[in-house]
């Protein structure tokens, strides 16, 4: 058992936190865990599943309460300092000092890690090249954009050859881009040095790329094995379900959704609906469930694996969806049914010689899920807060609910829901606390506060008495959401909201989306999560504040090419590139 | 030796690293270079518990030669501005409008008391404003007594009036509050350096996470703290030297002791300082806090509770003790003996013995702050 290729060997750890009620909860319960030297491996699983706990005591940056960690022969607890003599970790923030040069920073920690200066100068050379930063070498850290940021943290993780490499979540917050290329220096770093490596993610298809993953829940290991031995799990579960033509994916996937007696997981997919059946659900049951739908077996994916085991895990908690139905706005935006609730023409912006969003034109309809996609600092960010009326535009015409935002600011403020990136949230308040607040600052009257108030915290499913920091990561986003319903808006804006939140959370989330969409509000969403862009009824890509593309996910995978194979990842990233060759053949030309 | 080259090649990474992020930081650099000298300026030249032109009304009820001779004293002092007036009543209702601070009154029958040998000045002080009362009295009877001096000089066998007090103040002859003032002034510069700027450095870095990062290297606690040390001396030494040239250009304040001792005892407490910063940076790891709590921890007490300008001796016990709790208590008597008494050897010893002390307490604690644990 103890092998002498392990690299890291885990037995019985178990690590206790003080819970935000004062009592101590498991964030790690008696975790078994064995790493072969030279192997990829994954650790997934959902938020407070004790990914990150496990990685730090693995650092020995944490000290168990029970049980032993021993990494490349070292026992954590005794030598913590010979194991970070030899490994590089790379925490889910990654320290970059934002006022030193990408330069600076690589020096500090090639010193740091005591590279010799014959090394170094290929290796940091090599960095700059796979990270093709080697043109921002001069530029301050904090002035990179977010995917940049993790870039360079990568580069420095790995500005020497670790005998292990640990990296927390390396693609939170990063464009698909960013991410295919965060895993190409890795492949690259694997074949040629023989490294170790053990990485949490999120994203399933990172961890299919792994040799092999361990499922975490609750502070406890779920399932291990290679990607094809836990995909196997979910053998003859997997169906395709098309609905009947004219019905969006998204009713049917809701449908799907709320019956989780019989389907453990349901998704939009191109059109259609992918879902996972319960192994015991009677096929009566589910033919009557999916109605005129047409449905046939598919193969299985690491995904479905991975929902089947959460699903069928006890500890796992299930965050009921959100019937929004009765959060339908009452104030009527005064626009025909006919007119676009919002219309952007022509939309400019600049910063000085810089431009961030340059000449776009898109409609938005009343009811319609609108997705704004584009990789880190294309512009998204800048067009939502014109939206808003946060920021002027320079030039061009931007309405929202029939008001036009140069003239109509306020009317068309008070016709917008708005969920910051950053949830908005006072965190000293609670829950009730910051509802009426934000009820107030609409300026909603006595009574309506107290109804609005009683609906939302109802239908968000929100304890009204906690203190809005001791809410988990999902509620905090529930309770940012119901402040941004408050006053009832026609409109509603989500800048990023599943940004670091598990895939269960964000099941729930867009289950209330699709019922809020339903009930007429419209919905503008940004995110890097491209298989989100599915429950959108249309998207955008931008790209160097430039739109590429408008249309249903269909239309734009059909126009990334590849049939109807791929998937919005790889339609995303075909579009961008394909609209950046076309401008460097433009610029080549002129 | 291996070991000796790494650490080496650590330190000097970590040093350029913290000086860098210090040179960049302008708001910082202001406030560590800039503010010792706005503060020189202000207490140098603002602020002085010395009394200049106080108007005074001044009664003569006996107009006698001797009584006008008196007071002619007043007239010559640049400290007071004489307002003769012929009544009491006149002069009380100057005092009570605020025109006037004190009555100096000669009675009627002066001159045939002085005969006598019991001649007596009333002098009538607003107590309201007890500093100004203090100096005030002190300067009025120097004023008569140097009067009554002269004229018993130029008329001996006239001025029988038994012993006359000659006054004399040592160490701070001219009794001049600048010369209190700017030896106490280097002890505030100090605190502040710790006080606003080390505070902010270890908290800094949980904040951002970087701290995170630094632990999984090879680094070692003591190297990330000698390391955010050191350039924080190089600023304080440079403030100590503008505090000593001020101390000795600017306000002529007499420098008794060896310019050495007190530059190296003053380094002595700066580093106590910034450990003091530093300690409470890594204790609560929250910028504000940090910046919070050394204000009131350490900048605080250093004006109050110091001797800078308080007598200690008058405290109430409870006050007393912690009074001897802060570092700049056991540095800010011997910094103003090193400058106006001349080096003290014996005082020297004891108080920089007090203040390693505290440096090395506060050097051990703040490593442990820095012990590689999250938890």
């Amino acid at each position: 058992m103890t092998s002498p290729s392990a690299t890291v060997i885990v037995e019985g750890l178990t690590r206790l936190f003080d819970g935000p009620d004062g009592k101590p909860f498991r964030a790690l319960d008696a975790v078994d865990l064995t790493v072969r030297a030279g192997t990829l491996t994954a650790l997934v699983g959902p938020d407070g599943a004790g990914k990150t706990t496990l990685m730090r005591c693995l650092t020995g940056l944490l000290r168990p309460d029970e049980g032993s960690v021993r990494v490349l022969g070292h026992d954590a607890l005794r030598e913590p300092q010979a194991i970070q003599d030899r490994i590089s970790y790379m925490p889910q923030r990654f320290g970059l000092y934002e006022d030193l040069t990408v330069q600076e920073n690589l020096d500090l920690y090639a010193d740091l890690h005591g590279v010799p200066q014959d090394v170094r100068r290929d290796r940091i050379g090599r960095m700059l090249d796979l990270t093709d930063m080697a043109r921002f070498t001069a530029r301050p850290a904090g002035k990179l954009s977010g995917g940049m940021k993790q870039k360079l943290g990568l580069a420095c993780t790995l500005v020497r050859s670790p005998d292990l490499l640990l990296l927390d979540e390396p693609s939170v917050g990063v464009d698909p881009i960013s991410r295919r290329d965060l895993w190409a220096i890795l492949a690259d770093l694997i074949a040629h040095d023989n490294l170790s490596v053990i990485v949490s993610t999120a994203y399933m298809d990172e961890a299919e790329r792994c040799d092999d993953v361990f499922v975490l829940n609750g502070g406890r290991v779920l399932a291990q094995g290679t990607p094809a031995e836990l995909t196997r799990q979910a053998q003859g579960l997997t169906y395709t379900a098309t609905p009947p033509p004219g019905t969006p994916a998204r009713f049917l996937q809701a449908r799907l959704i709320d019956a989780p007696e019989r389907i453990i997981d349901a998704v939009p997919r191109g059109g259609d609906v992918w879902f996972v059946r319960q192994p015991e659900a009677p096929e009566a049951e589910l033919g009557a469930l999916l109605g005129d739908a047409a449905w046939h077996p598919r193969s299985e994916a690491l995904e479905d694996a991975f929902m089947l085991l959460l699903r069928q895990d006890q500890r796992t908690p299930h965050p009921a969806p959100v019937e929004a139905e009765a959060l339908a706005p009452t104030g009527n935006s005064g626009q025909t049914d006919d007119a676009p609730e919002i219309r952007v023409r022509d939309l400019v912006r600049r910063f000085g010689d810089f431009t961030a969003v340059a000449s776009t034109s898109f409609d938005v309809r009343r009811g319609e899920i609108f997705g704004l996609l584009g990789p880190n600092g294309a512009g998204k960010t800048t067009t939502f807060r014109m939206l808003c009326g946060l920021l002027p535009a320079t030039s061009g015409t931007l309405e929202v609910a029939g008001h036009n935002l140069r003239t109509g600011r306020a009317r068309a403020r008070s016709a917008i829901g708005y969920v910051a990136q950053k949830f908005a949230l006072y965190e000293n308040l609670t829950v009730r606390e910051n509802l009426e607040f934000f009820a107030g600052a609409y300026g909603l009257g006595f009574l309506e506060t107290r109804r609005r108030v009683r609906a939302v915290m109802a239908q968000f499913e929100l304890e009204p008495g906690l203190l809005a920091r001791t809410l988990p990561l999902g509620y905090k986003q529930r309770l940012a959401m119901a402040a941004g319903l408050i006053h009832s808006p026609p409109i509603l804006f989500l800048d990023e909201p599943t940004s670091g939140i598990d895939p269960l959370a964000r099941r729930a989330f867009w289950r209330s989306i699709t019922s809020l969409a339903r009930a007429g509000v419209t919905v503008i969403v940004t995110t890097h999560f491209m298989e989100e862009a599915e429950y959108c009824d249309r998207i955008a890509i931008q790209d160097a504040g430039r739109m590429l593309i408008v249309g249903t996910p269909r239309e734009v995978r059909d126009a990334a090419g590849g049939g109807g194979d791929i998937d919005m990842n790889q339609a995303f990233i075909a579009i961008v590139e394909q609209a950046r060759a076309a401008e460097a053949q433009g610029q080549a030309a002129a | 030796m291996m070991a000796g080259a790494d650490t080496t090649r650590r330190l000097t990474a970590l040093i350029r690293k913290e000086t860098r992020q210090m040179l960049r930081d302008r708001s910082n650099l202001m406030v560590g270079l800039l503010l010792p000298i706005v503060l020189n300026l202000l207490f140098g030249y603002g602020l002085s518990f010395d009394v200049r032109n106080a108007p005074v009304a001044v009664v003569l009820e006996d107009r006698s030669q001797m009584a006008r001779e008196v007071t002619s004293g007043l007239d010559g002092s640049p400290y007071i501005d004489a307002i003769h007036v012929d009544a009491m009543a006149d002069a009380e209702r100057l005092v009570r409008e605020h025109e006037a601070v004190a009555i100096v009154r000669v009675p009627s029958d002066f001159s045939r008391r002085a005969g006598a040998g019991s001649a007596a000045v009333q002098v009538i002080l607003n107590g309201s404003d007890t500093t100004t009362a203090n100096a005030l009295e002190g300067y009025i009877a120097g004023a008569i007594g140097t009067a009554m001096q002269h004229r018993a000089d130029r008329a001996p066998g006239t001025g029988r009036g038994g012993a006359t007090v000659i006054q004399r103040i040592w160490f701070n002859e001219a009794s001049d509050s600048t010369w209190y003032l700017v030896p106490g002034l280097l002890v505030i510069v100090i605190t502040l350096i710790g006080a606003l700027l080390t505070s902010l450095l270890i908290a800094r870095e949980w904040e951002r996470g970087t701290l995170e990062s630094l632990f999984v290297t090879p680094v070692r606690p003591h190297e990330i703290l000698i390391a955010k040390l050191l350039p924080y001396l190089v600023i304080g030494a440079i403030d100590i030297v503008t505090c000593l040239a001020a101390a000795r250009f600017l306000f002529h304040v007499p420098i008794r002791g060896s310019l050495i001792v007190i530059f190296l005892a003053a380094m002595l407490y700066l580093a106590v300082s910034l450990l003091l910063g530093l300690f409470i940076s890594g204790k609560v790891r929250n910028q504000f806090e940090a910046s919070q709590i050394s204000l009131l921890a350490s900048f605080m007490p250093a004006t109050m509770l110091s001797g800078f300008v308080f007598d200690l001796r008058n405290l109430p016990w409870p006050v007393w003790i912690v009074s001897q709790l802060v570092p700049a208590t056991h540095f800010m008597p011997l910094l103003k003996t090193l400058f106006l008494g001349g080096n003290n050897w014996t005082m020297l010893a004891r108080d920089s013995l007090i203040l390693i002390a505290y440096g090395a307490v506060l050097g051990i604690a703040t490593t442990r702050t820095l012990a590689k644990r999250l938890d």
